[in-house]
């Protein structure tokens, strides 16, 4: 029997008032995430990644227009009114952000914004019960000394400690769903490291399913099942995790790939793409990733490509199918 | 055959007063942000510095170029000793000893067109209108700009192009050595990759020594050829850069190495992590003996009590007395019995 997925989205546009008219952000894309499942949504600065969740979750600012469907559960959430949204988000929805120094409220404790969100959502729970389970809270995420830590102030958190408090804090109503945008980025590699497992547990115990937004390839490797990979406001391609890393039909995934980094071989040069993604008021007409494509051909400035089936994966690229048949592309060109 | 290193760095530390009150009344304490730094780069090689938020990197890099005084220690560029020099005598040592900051917005000026901040560093230096014009569309070629970028203005360029500005007008007065401050950490992955192409491009054609500082380990293996790992204040670790990544003998940066998310699915199930337990210490209350101790699988009462120091006269050498490979596959699990089940 099919089940109603966790999530689904359907042809979720987001717009913004411009000083010619609107301007998209996000143009149309399409995602479905099972219960307990992780979606990694990879894309670079101005992909429309962040934007997208944030429409999902109305939190955009009022001016912007949002279109399209996003079910939760079944649950329509766009248009849905701010009354009902504000029961499911921090209850059955929970969001972690980038920045958790900005998320926390500088003058209260760690503690007593852990207390409101469990108060917030269950009017039965007296305070000491909150308090008690926000403990329990805390030391779940392995923050030594949770009576004391409770009493803190954000400002006396490190960096890591604080995004385990702000992860406590999104668990606190056990969601099932939990939107993570950029949860690590602002953090060192050994604390990323540290926050990724913690993650990544409390998902596969709890059995949370997880949106993760990232700029970083090496996170979502690790940690999705499926990715979706945005650029120009557009999925450009989705599939499992190892279908997008070794059968990747995109050249900008492809791209992407060849152009990080990698700690097992140095001495390859890097394969950079060309130009810059484009600028959001000033689309190129047809694929937006054609200006900087190495496959280009004329017909690419003409159509935009929808995502279909080629070889593994879901891609939107006209020459796709090309890409599908070269078959392994672990190797850069 | 004995020229000496581009630049060398000999027990370098740098100690911050922290705490004092407005009165004095309260003295203040200092704060060992670089503790005993040495290390040297050779010309045309780069030297990449890694490490943590806090751990003195950039302090290091600043005080090299003496925007910071270093509290002792001596710098030496191309044989002569600079740590003293006084303002004055420091100008024409600055045309050797340049600089590329990590957020190109900040550091370039928002009022000067490309071509007036490319020109500033060269009048300094004295060189007529006429050579100015050649240099500046030679300098635009070398960081493979379209020659029209000399008339704009810093915002109208891509986060990208900004930075090979910035990497232009430090390498405009033909220096050395050009210290490289995160230069690519503000920059999407898909332009990153561009810089790092060019930067290695630039030094192969001018044999400049780099002084890489980057927190990415993978961006440091990338560009450097010597590295240096450092925690709390202290190179723990260095030696040739596939020395120290492949055999890595310290176990922070064993750590450090194994926490690198892999762009690679199968090969990051497999792989087995050392999380690192805890925060970094107070560098204000270091650990005594080993500042790593609190946070090492290894440590032993003789690290409390006795601060290891760097293996001496070795290629690869490392601050620990119980250094040795670990037992996980870091980086290449094609190679190694992979371990199921064991992670974390």
């Amino acid at each position: 029997m099919s089940t109603v997925p966790l999530l689904e989205i359907s042809n979720l546009r987001a717009a913004f008032p411009g000083p010619n008219g609107p301007v998209e952000a996000v143009r149309g894309i399409d995602l479905t995430l099972d219960e307990g499942a992780v979606l990694g949504i990879v894309g670079e600065s101005g992909s429309g990644k962040s934007v997208a969740m944030m429409a999902v979750l109305q939190l955009l600012p009022a001016a912007a227009t949002v279109t399209g469907s996003a079910r939760f559960k079944g649950r329509e959430l766009v248009g849905m009114p701010r009354g009902q949204i504000r029961q499911i988000l921090g209850r059955e929805i929970g969001c972690i952000f980038q920045d958790p120094l900005s998320a926390f409220n500088p003058v209260l404790t760690i503690g007593a914004q852990i207390v409101e969100a469990l108060r917030l959502h269950d009017r039965h729970i007296s305070r000491r019960a909150a308090l008690a389970r926000t403990h329990d809270l805390l030391a779940s995420v392995s923050i030594p000394q949770p009576h004391l830590r409770a009493a803190q102030y954000p400002h006396e958190f490190s960096g890591g400690m604080r995004q385990r408090a702000m992860i406590a804090m999104a668990l606190a109503n056990s969601p099932s769903l939990l939107i993570a945008d950029e949860p690590t980025t602002a953090l060192d590699v050994t604390v990323q490291a540290q926050v990724l497992d913690l993650l990544r547990r409390r998902a596969q115990e709890d059995g949370i399913g997880m949106v993760l937004i990232t700029h970083d390839l090496g996170v979502v490797a690790g940690m999705a099942r499926n990715i979706a990979v945005m650029y120009g406001g557009r999925v450009v391609e989705t599939g499992s995790a190892e279908q997008i890393f070794y059968d990747t039909c995109h050249p900008y995934t492809r791209g992407l790939i060849a152009a990080m980094p990698r700690m097992d071989q140095s001495d390859a040069p890097l394969v950079s793409i060309d130009g810059t993604p484009p600028s959001i008021f000033a689309r190129p007409p047809g694929c937006s990733f054609a200006p900087r494509c190495h496959m280009a051909e004329p017909a690419c400035s003409l159509t935009d490509p929808a995502l279909v089936q080629a070889g593994s994966t879901l891609s939107a690229c006209l020459r796709a199918h090309e890409l599908a048949a070269e078959g392994n592309t672990r190797v850069a060109e | 055959m004995n020229t000496p290193p581009a630049l060398e760095v000999r027990n370098l530390s740098k100690d911050y007063p922290v705490g004092s009150n407005l009165l004095g009344t309260r003295p203040a304490r200092m704060l060992r942000a670089v503790s005993d730094v040495s290390f040297s780069v050779a010309q045309g090689k780069t030297f990449g510095l890694v490490g943590e938020s806090g751990c003195g990197k950039s302090t290091l890099g600043r005080c090299i170029l003496r925007l910071l005084e270093p509290t002792s220690g001596t710098i030496v560029l191309a044989g002569r000793d600079i740590t003293h020099l006084d303002a004055r005598a420091m100008r024409p040592v600055r045309r050797d000893l340049q600089i590329v900051f990590q957020d190109p917005m900040s550091s370039l000026h928002p009022g000067m067109t490309v071509r007036r901040i490319l020109s500033e560093g060269m009048r300094l230096n004295g060189l007529d209108a006429q050579a100015e014009a050649v240099r500046i569309a030679e300098l635009i070629t070398l960081v493979q700009l379209p020659q029209d970028v000399a008339a704009r203005y810093p915002h109208e360029l891509s986060g990208g192009q900004r930075q090979r500005i910035g990497i232009a007008r430090a390498i405009s007065v033909d220096p050395r050595v050009v210290v490289l401050d995160e230069p690519v950490s503000a920059l999407d992955v898909s332009i990153q990759a561009g810089v790092l192409n060019l930067l290695r491009d630039l030094q192969a054609r001018l044999g400049i020594a780099f002084v890489f500082i980057a927190h990415d380990l993978s961006v440091v293996r990338y560009v450097s050829h010597r590295i240096g790992v450092m925690y709390l204040g202290q190179i723990i670790e260095t030696g040739p850069a596939d020395a120290v990544f492949s055999a890595p003998q310290h176990p922070y940066t064993q750590a450090l190495l194994s926490a690198i998310p892999l762009a690679d699915p199968r090969a990051e199930r497999a792989r087995r992590r050392v999380v690192l337990e805890g925060d970094l210490p107070s560098p204000l209350d270091p650990p005594s003996g080993c500042r790593f101790r609190t946070r090492c699988n290894r440590a032993q009462p003789r690290c409390a009590v006795d601060p290891p120091v760097l293996t001496p006269n070795t290629d690869h050498s490392v601050a620990c007395h119980y250094p040795g490979p670990d037992h996980a596959p870091y980086l290449d699990p094609q190679n190694h019995p992979i371990q199921h089940g064991v992670d974390v």
